[in-house]
């Protein structure tokens, strides 16, 4: 995961959870039965569009709203690879890193991009867009570590040793 | 160097100093489950392969999205709940009882110094009786049902000061949404609120719950409140010299102090689509609406009904106009059938369902369409919140509410 | 030759001085009460007219009560067409007074009226004398157009009641008896008359709940003969009666049948049909998830009061869940002011805002798969509360509220 590419998605500032999966869904019975419905108050039939490797890149406050996890999890069910956000809620933030779903935080990039663009990510180093390079900030080593474990439950899974 | 309440309740937790930025280890007092998570939570236990809770009384379960259930499938929440409760022996379930932010301080289980995780964004609501709350995921709810422990970045703190008397008809939920307003809806994003300032010594504990619960949608981690005289008395406990310290050193470090004088606030609306999105209510006198919805674990509580009610009294609904009230907890319900609120809004032809998230959640309990405006008391109005993403859902207190229920229209309290 | 009531009332409506079964005669009728369950469609099909028009709107009543409050955007799209047509055309409108048929009643119908309702327990007028019968939308769009329909006379089946029911046997038990003696279709197409010395010792409420369950006998209408009950009912209702009709002494039953009261039993109908009734003692012990006191058929206040009595000091199976129902707006608030909401709040009920609730199954204690529910609604078919593999227990608010405290079917006596 050092270095990757993809195609962006661009949304605006303060995505919230209720856009990310609508409270009617919630209670479907996995992830992936609620991945369709994603976005859907706000663009129906993104979700469907969405392809494997892709990248969103938003205003700020992206995930603000309700603790819901499904809507990291959903973000990663539908392929998403990297969320880059000028900033993130801090519950959907923390869910998306339990999740093994990367954000990256940058002020700049959102307003420079259009839909369809392609972008090249360097972990801990920089974004490239036509040219234009972004400096990124690594995470704190803790995060990493969960990140790097393939999420929360798997760094618990190590720790009872199972 | 002087302290703030968050740095202060860390402090007594982890057993040394701590500062703004710095990753800790807590050791957590309690912890809140509702309906729609929890079977989430139970299956990220088992496969993070723990075979026991840390700590079984620490823990509640509370039924409160999916009551009464309307999806064919939500029962399953139930039964799940049910089997892990039966599973790892919790005694702390509520079915029925109301909405989990009510019920956790209601029935005692958040007390003055606290750390208090649930999962559930409005989980801030604690800071009402001086305890640190957040909300969480479920992963993470699992993982601290098998540790009863949790990492967290001690936040800053943004101070707000209120001093003076609110004019009449203006009530706590005003306040809170003009700072959200003022502050913006990431405007505390990562940081803890601080309360202070004769005006909020003098409101009640679940006026100050209104407040702390709404901190979340200027992406607060927590909106702590100085536990007093009323927080003990609501806590049904005498303070400790530790809860009575929980108030900001006069030489502690603020990221930001923001100051109002009580007598400027007016009755205000958060306006589509953004919690944020606030404007006084007479500027938007007139606004014809569709339905009224006064409720959720913001503003359901008693004096919020009684409130509503004074307005109500002898009066009807709006002609085509409908007006759900859902009071937040079985107490609260029974409490204003006792002091004859609930007559006097049956009355005045209020449509009452029992206690439980409701509309506030989406799920059921007053659903609106293309074209429909809503005035409510709960705390969000993102899109596509109540129903479809052409609903208009405006903020208000319950007085504001009420006032609209009758008139059929925006009007000023 | 002498006539029914059902006779007399249409042959008035039709203005003839006579009519007999299997006659078909164009009617006039009194009043046309449409739910949300299907006046949505209605609206549609009026408006596809090339000339449309509402022939008598002070016939007209409308009410919502199956998805009270609203349980999806689509629901409220379909209130949103009828609460804006009953505003443009001056309908009168009702939206969260409780189920229709208990508004119906408490506000509008009486005595030899004949009245077409879009909902199948329109039946339950008859519990004042009235000939009131479930139609689809296509004939109540015409109704509504003309304030006219035509009518097949229907043959009747007449009940001679005697004696009075025994402590802790209620008219719900009554109702179920007979459906389960003379089958799910044993009235088909005929009407249901209720008569004899009895019929005196049944309260309006009781009565209420014997004509609503009616239609699942198949019948057409359910009446029963006016007298001094019913005339105090629509006294204390403000209400005159149009015509009080009882049938002549040489009217032509097509059977009658004999009832005495006394000899009637707490009944439970089983899953899925109301016919497969037993005695309610069979099913005790069976597991329940939840249980229902409400709806048109058995959520007004002499039901709560019953419900109330047996719960009081009691508390609700812990994991029962227990949906109290009021009927209407009226009855929530005569049960506010005698303590009874309290008293199942007490207990850990939900108590729920008047509608269709879980009578309904589409939003209110909806049903998982697998679940058992006791109910006091007037269905248990296959899939009517909510999973397609669940199972409804259908029995008075005594039996019912029983279960609910012992998590289990139990019967009154067992508390």
């Amino acid at each position: 995961m050092e270095k990757f590419s993809g195609k962006i998605w661009v949304l605006g500032d303060d995505i919230d959870t209720d856009i990310i999966i609508p409270t009617e869904y919630l209670a479907l019975k996995t992830v992936e039965d609620m991945a369709p419905y994603a976005f859907s108050p706000l663009r129906p039939g993104l979700a469907g569009q969405i392809k494997k490797g892709d990248i969103i890149v938003a205003g700020k406050n992206f995930g603000c709203g309700s603790s819901r996890e499904q809507a990291p999890e959903i973000i990663k069910a539908l392929g998403i690879q990297c969320v880059i956000a000028k900033s993130f809620a801090r519950i959907f933030f923390r869910n998306a890193i339990n999740n093994g779903l990367l954000l990256i935080e940058n002020n700049r990039l959102r307003d420079a991009v259009s839909e369809g663009d392609e972008i090249t990510v360097t972990m801990n180093e920089a974004i490239m867009h036509k040219g234009t390079k972004y400096p990124i900030t690594s995470l704190p080593e803790n995060l990493m570590e969960i990140l790097e474990a393939g999420g929360l439950v798997k760094a618990m899974q190590k720790r009872n040793r199972i | 160097m002087g302290l703030t309440v968050i740095e202060k309740i860390i402090r007594n937790n982890v057993g040394r100093e701590v500062k703004p930025g710095e990753i800790v280890t807590v050791n957590v007092d309690r912890v809140m489950i509702h309906d729609i998570f929890i079977p989430f939570v139970a299956a990220k236990f088992e496969e993070m392969g723990f075979q026991k809770l840390w700590d079984a009384d620490k823990a509640v379960l509370i039924y409160d999205h999916l009551v009464p259930a309307s999806q064919v499938d939500d029962t399953r929440h139930f039964k799940i709940g049910n089997e892990f409760v039966h599973k790892y022996g919790m005694k702390n379930i509520h079915r029925a009882d109301g909405i989990c932010h009510q019920l956790m301080t209601e029935a005692g289980y958040v007390k003055p110094g606290n750390i208090v995780f649930g999962t559930d964004s409005h989980t801030t609501t604690y800071g009402c009786v001086g305890a640190f709350s957040s909300g969480i995921g479920y992963t993470e709810m699992a993982s601290i049902l098998g540790t009863g422990t949790l990492w967290m970045k001690v936040p800053e703190t943004i101070k707000v000061n209120i001093t003076g008397t609110l004019p009449k008809n203006v009530m706590a939920k005003d306040i809170i949404l003009r700072l959200i307003g003022d502050l913006g809806a990431d405007g505390a994003t990562y940081k803890a609120l601080e309360f202070s300032g004769d005006t909020v010594g003098q409101m009640s504990v679940a006026s100050r719950m209104s407040m702390s619960n709404m901190a979340v949608e200027a992406g607060a981690k927590c909106a702590l409140f100085t536990p007093d005289d009323k927080t003990a008395e609501y806590c049904g406990i005498t303070l400790t010299d530790k809860e009575k310290d929980l108030a900001g050193d006069s030489d502690a470090q603020y990221c930001r102090i923001i100051n109002y004088k009580a007598e400027d606030f007016v009755p205000v609306m958060a306006c589509p689509s953004n919690v944020d999105n606030i404007k006084p209510v007479s500027e938007l006198e007139g606004t014809s609406i569709d339905q009224v919805f006064i409720g959720s674990c913001t503003n359901g509580r008693l004096e919020d009904l009684m409130a509503a009610a004074e307005i109500l009294k002898g009066k009807k609904v709006a002609p085509f106009v409908k007006l759900i009230v859902t009071p937040a907890s079985r107490k609260i319900y029974r409490e204003a059938i006792e002091n004859g609120t609930m007559a006097v809004l049956a009355q005045a032809g209020a449509i009452i369902t029992h206690p439980g998230c409701g509309l506030c959640c989406g799920r059921t309990g007053g659903i609106l369409t293309d074209g429909e405006r809503v005035v409510a008391t709960n705390n969000r109005n993102f899109l596509g919140r109540m129903g479809t993403s052409k609903v208009e859902i405006y903020l208000a207190s319950p007085k504001s509410a009420a006032a609209c229920a009758v008139a059929g229209k925006i009007v000023v309290p | 030759m002498g006539m029914t009531m059902a006779e007399k009332i249409i042959a008035a409506a039709a203005g003839e001085s006579e009519v007999k079964a299997g006659d078909i005669h164009t009617v006039e009728l009194d009043r046309l009460m449409s739910n949300d369950g299907t006046t949505h469609l209605t609206i549609d099909m009026y408006n596809q007219l090339k000339e449309p028009r509402i022939a008598d709107v002070n016939k007209l009543v409308w009410i919502v009560d199956h998805n009270v409050p609203c349980d999806s955007a689509k629901t409220a799209a379909s209130h949103k067409k009828m609460r804006d047509f009953a505003k443009e055309h001056g309908i009168r409108f009702y939206e969260g007074a409780g189920v229709c048929h208990q508004v119906m009643m408490e506000k509008h119908v009486t005595s030899g009226e004949l009245i077409f309702g879009a909902d199948s327990h329109t039946c339950a007028y008859g519990a004042v004398g009235a000939f009131g019968t479930g139609v689809g939308c296509t004939d109540y769009l015409y109704a509504m157009v003309t304030g006219k329909s035509w009518l097949l006379v229907p043959e009747t089946l007449r009940f001679n009641l005697k004696g009075k029911l025994n402590d802790g046997v209620y008219a719900r038990d009554l109702i179920l008896s007979i459906i389960g003696m003379i089958g799910a279709n044993g009235a088909n197409y005929m009407a249901m008359e209720f008569g004899g010395e009895g019929l005196k010792t049944l309260n309006m409420s009781d009565r209420i709940a014997v004509c609503n369950l009616c239609v699942e006998a198949g019948a057409k209408t359910a009446l029963m003969e006016v007298d001094e009950i019913t005339l105090e009912y629509l006294k204390a209702h403000g209400r005159e009666p149009k015509y009080c009709f009882v049938s002549d002494g040489d009217a032509v039953f097509a059977h009658t049948y004999e009832i005495d009261l006394a000899t009637i039993r707490p009944i439970v109908a089983k899953p899925h049909f109301v016919d497969s009734v037993v005695d309610a003692k069979e099913c005790v012990g069976t597991h329940i998830d939840e249980a229902f006191l409400g709806s048109c058929n058995n959520g007004r206040i002499e039901d709560l009061r019953v419900g109330a009595q047996l719960i009081k000091g009691k508390k609700v199976h812990p994991l029962v869940r227990f949906l109290v129902v009021p009927a209407s707006a009226e009855v929530y608030r005569q049960a506010l002011s005698e303590g009874i909401i309290d008293t199942f709040m007490e207990a850990g009920a939900i108590v729920m805002n008047p509608n269709c609730s879980v009578c309904w199954g589409s939003c209110q204690g909806v049903i998982g798969e697998n679940e058992v529910l006791i109910s006091t609604g007037t269905r248990n078919f296959k899939g009517r509360a909510g999973h397609k593999d669940s199972f409804v227990y259908l029995a008075s608010a005594a039996t019912v509220t029983a279960s609910a405290i012992k998590g289990e079917i139990a019967t009154a006596d067992l508390i």
